[in-house]
């Protein structure tokens, strides 16, 4: 069997890989994305402490994750569109209204 | 090297090459295409560790409903390359290092020896989904049935939010 250190590893790694295109990318698009990608990382050590431990809470805890996923994925695309409606660019370094 | 070994080295090491994709390609479709090939390897990952139904509820949520959201949204809008703009030189210089950091701390902490997670992955759980459903409509329940107003809120957020104003 594969320990679990190793998913929680691989978990760790597209977390930061998630993390790192957050603040990197410069698209609201694929900002949005990297979101996912860091959701998707905490899933993956939900379902290794779930098998590690024998009790399935885990796995009922990614399901909660993927639904919140998801209704932030409609209202944040719904944003998205309304940015590029009103901004005519998907470039985060225009949306600046509040900055000082 | 057992074959399961294998497999999640195999799973893993496509995983992350997807996501190094993700941040590295310019082009928005390019990087989603990159991020379904991520969420496909993961439940692969969760078939390796014996969670099917998480696995079959990533493919067709993740892998199937949010992904076509999205490649469905960036073909809406057109998106085209995205433009670099100059960020500030601290972030140039710290930005690496310090995420290398982050995740070299995350993997400190989950492989400290004493750490009480159990070593190994210890036998499937069996009916695992079986048990899943009984928790879902047992104790989770009411968590379980305000996610339906959850749900039903975002659908109304994104109506208001994308329909056009009325002139």
């Amino acid at each position: 069997m594969v320990p679990t250190q190793y998913y929680l590893i691989l978990s760790a790694i597209l977390f930061g890989l998630g993390a790192v295109a957050f603040v990197f990318k410069r698209n609201i698009i694929t900002i949005f994305m990297s979101i996912e990608l860091m959701l998707n990382a905490v899933n993956l050590a939900f379902v290794a402490f779930s098998q590690a431990f024998g009790k399935v809470h885990g796995q009922v805890f990614v399901l909660f994750v993927i639904v919140v996923a998801a209704a932030e994925a409609a209202v944040g695309l719904g944003i998205i569109i309304l940015i590029q409606r009103n901004r005519q660019s998907l470039n985060v370094e225009k949306v600046n209204l509040l900055k000082l | 090297m057992t074959p399961v070994l294998l497999i999640f080295f195999v799973l893993a090491g496509l995983a992350v090459i997807g996501a190094l994709s993700l941040v590295v390609q310019k082009h928005p479709i390019h990087s989603a295409l990159s991020l379904i090939v991520v969420m496909v390897c993961l439940a692969g990952l969760y078939l390796l560790m014996g969670a099917e139904f998480v696995a079959a509820v990533q493919i067709i949520v993740y892998g199937g409903a949010i992904m076509v959201l999205f490649i469905f949204v960036i073909m809406l809008l057109n998106a085209g390359e995205e433009e670099r703009t100059d960020f500030s030189k601290l972030a140039k210089i710290a930005g690496l290092p310090l995420a290398l950091a982050l995740t070299a701390a995350i993997s400190a902490a989950v492989v400290k020896p004493d750490a009480s997670i159990p070593n190994a992955t210890q036998a499937v759980i069996p009916d695992a989904t079986k048990l899943i459903s009984s928790m879902l409509f047992q104790e989770f329940v009411y968590p379980f049935e305000l996610t339906s107003f959850l749900i039903l809120v975002a659908i109304m957020g994104a109506l208001v939010l994308a329909q056009r104003e009325k002139k």
